[in-house]
């Protein structure tokens, strides 16, 4: 049990998935890497918080995944530290967690060996960091001030030259920066400069109501609104110990699935054309534009936008919608089978795809690479399998592996992705208990915690929510699996032709909002 | 190949008819293909910035490009640098960290140079607002000449903002920006 053998003092908070909260000193904060690592799990995410405006201190916070389910570790930091012990040494994804914690919360990895700003440009109020509290409001920059200089790695040798990419991209993509060095067409290194997008979120959230902030939730990564809106609400349910019907965790499962399969359709379409294929394209946005249409028509919103609301779901849907949405489901996966020969016998298509882009699954454990991309490295994680809660516990979930871990092995994932999905969408539909689809949720006025854990269509979306004594949120920090998975890109895309990077990174589609908050 | 022809003509064309275009006179589809050839002597080119967005208006604008909607079939092409544009299709909230990056693009972008914001935040700042971290609005930045609000809006509602704004600069070319 390694739970057992972390030796701490946990406590289990009231969620649907089992998640455990301890606070922890130096030595155990440090210590809990190497115990996790050895049991086979994985860090989650890394953040700040500050509650000196409560006259308490700054801590620096730690999720990890285990078998038995979330651990989530406290160091509290006196006034003077502002360091606590690096987790990179042992999970390099936290590199880039611990830069951001360093510009949004002021707190620094001791040790860590990458010190560059992350997040922050250089364009905010200088001298306090964001989340911090009496952090001053922002000043303005004059108009034609750029963000401050990064220092990329430069690679240096004979023939050797740089191709720098945006943020401004020549497609209807989100912005950032990639700077390729090449020798030729062949990539000898990529460097990722993120952060365009951060908008304050999650200074945002302490902005707003409780009761409202799901909203926010919802939009920290479009695509993922509903899996972010639901994490959110399972964090403030957990907080304030409320219990939502079973009707409403169904409805939450049926929409989340449905969120599923829009995006892998999406994908599907996205990649054949980017292995110039524009067939694929063509017949999968037909097909993705059916299925939002159907999801306008059942939720009022093609992307089900606040679907989710704290207690529940807003939207209950009559059997008539049940009975149409199984059709549905029938007629999407005969033409998804139809179209999965076209891509499996398509010659032209299966070069562009296979050995493209390979992370093995030596280098994804490595790295932490997670989510579906996780999945296509033989990396099997999926909250919906790992874990017992509803509704996921009585639809016996298959989850999606494959060892190649190349472009078409993600491919593949996301064709036995979607038709699973559609399974578990159907059996909702004939299966649905009946009952209230949604909970009166009794705000608590004393501080509190709760986390909200989910499996999105990318991977684990976490959000760790806290609320103080007032019923105001302190913090809520939103983590998004892309935190994990743009580092390994980088790894992803050596020696593998320039040409071929915009079909690498659709085959990840990682989100930048939700990333650079 | 035979499989992918047989789709083809299984499904045959689906491509739906574009909005009308309330607009004061309600003009039809076919008159404003006629304005952006009017008014531009050619198709209408569009550059998309995602100046902040939280990805979905990039969802909805890139669904107007599926069969559905066929914008392409409309004479309106995405293109890949600002300099071959006529229009700039924004999103925002505009973060601090996109406001130059959206101001280079806009000056690179030639005349008529028309800017569409697309989406709450882009109309308004939306749920963001303005703070440390974004300039709200994308008008507080570069002239809009059109908004669509929505969270995100449909591509019909998209597609009526980019044809409206079309339309509105007919007759206008040199318009009071504010």
């Amino acid at each position: 049990m390694a739970l057992a053998e972390l030796g701490l003092d946990l406590r289990r908070l009231p969620a649907p998935l089992a998640v455990w909260h301890a606070r922890v000193d130096r030595a155990a904060w440090s210590a809990a890497p190497h115990s996790v690592a050895d049991a086979g799990g994985r860090l989650v995410a890394v953040w700040g918080v500050d509650r000196r405006a409560a006259g308490d201190a700054m801590a620096a916070c730690a999720a990890y995944a285990l078998l038995e389910g979330l651990v989530w570790l406290e160091l509290r930091l006196d006034a003077a530290e502002q360091e606590f012990p690096d987790l990179a040494a042992t999970f390099p994804c936290a590199g880039r967690m611990q830069r951001a914690m360093a510009d949004l919360s002021g707190l620094h990895a001791q040790g860590g060996h990458d010190v560059r700003a992350w997040l922050d440009h250089g364009l905010w109020s200088p001298g306090h960091a964001p989340l911090q509290s009496g952090a001053q409001p922002a000043t303005d920059v004059a108009a034609g001030t750029l963000p401050a200089a990064y220092p990329f790695v430069r690679v240096e040798g004979d023939g050797v030259h740089e191709i720098a990419v945006g943020p401004v991209h020549a497609g209807i993509i989100e912005p950032a920066h990639f700077r390729f060095s090449l020798v030729g067409e062949k990539v000898l290194r990529l460097e990722e400069r993120l952060g365009y997008t951060h908008k304050g979120i999650e200074r945002r959230f302490t902005e707003l109501p409780p009761l409202e902030a799901h909203q926010l939730a919802g939009r920290v990564s479009g695509d993922s609104t509903v899996a972010y809106a639901w994490a959110y609400c399972m964090a403030l349910e957990s907080a304030w110990r409320c219990e939502i019907p079973d009707r409403a965790t169904w409805l939450r499962a049926l929409i989340l699935e449905r969120e599923r399969v829009a995006n892998h359709l999406g994908d599907l379409g996205a990649l054949g054309n980017d292995a110039a294929l524009s067939f694929g394209l063509a017949q999968f946005s037909r097909l993705r534009e059916d299925w939002l249409r159907l999801s306008k028509e059942a939720f009022g919103h093609r992307l089900m936008m606040d679907g989710v609301v704290p207690g529940g779901v807003a939207t209950d849907l009559p059997q008539a919608m049940l009975d149409r949405m199984r059709k549905h489901c029938d007629k999407i996966e005969q033409e998804v089978r139809a179209l999965k020969v076209i891509y499996d016998e398509h010659a032209g298509m299966q070069d562009r795809f296979l050995t493209t882009g390979l992370v093995t699954p030596q280098l994804a454990a490595q790295l932490g690479l997670t989510g579906l991309a996780g999945r296509a490295s033989a990396q099997s994680a999926d909250l919906r399998c790992d874990h017992d809660w509803p509704p996921y516990d009585r639809l016996g979930v298959k989850m999606a592996t494959h060892r190649n871990g190349d472009v078409a092995a993600r491919v593949t994932v996301r064709f036995e992705e979607t038709f699973e999905s559609l399974r578990l969408i159907r059996t909702i539909c004939t299966d649905l208990p009946g009952g209230p689809t949604r909970a009166d949720l009794q705000p608590q006025v004393a501080p509190s915690i709760g986390a909200g854990w989910v499996e999105g269509w990318r991977g684990e979306v976490l959000v760790a929510l806290e609320i103080g004594a007032d019923g105001r949120i302190v913090r809520c920090h939103c983590h998004d699996p892309s935190w994990q998975n743009w580092p390994v890109v980088e790894h992803a895309v050596i020696g593998n032709i320039v040409a071929d990077f915009p079909l690498i990174n659709k085959s990840f589609n990682l989100s930048y909002s939700g990333h650079d908050l | 190949m035979w499989h992918v022809i047989h789709q083809i003509v299984r499904i045959g064309i689906v491509t739906e008819p574009a909005p009308r275009v309330t607009d004061a006179d309600g003009a039809a589809i076919e008159r404003i293909h006629q304005d952006i050839l009017d008014i531009l002597g050619q198709a209408l080119t569009i550059r998309e910035v995602d100046a902040g967005s939280c990805n979905g208006c990039e969802l909805e604008i890139s669904a107007l490009s599926n069969p559905y909607y066929n914008i392409e079939g409309l004479g309106i092409k995405f293109v890949a640098s600002p300099r071959h544009a006529d229009m700039l299709l924004v999103t925002g909230p505009v973060s601090r960290h996109m406001e130059e990056a959206l101001r280079r693009t806009y000056d690179a972008t030639p005349a008529p140079k028309l800017v569409v914001a697309v989406g709450d935040c882009g109309c308004t700042g939306g749920i963001f607002g303005e703070g440390y971290a974004t300039r709200g609005k994308v008008a507080n930045v570069i002239p809009v000449d059109a908004v669509v609000p929505g969270c995100p809006p449909p591509p019909l509602e998209i597609l009526r903002g980019i044809l409206g704004a079309v339309r509105r600069r007919q007759g206008h070319p040199t318009p009071d920006r504010t």
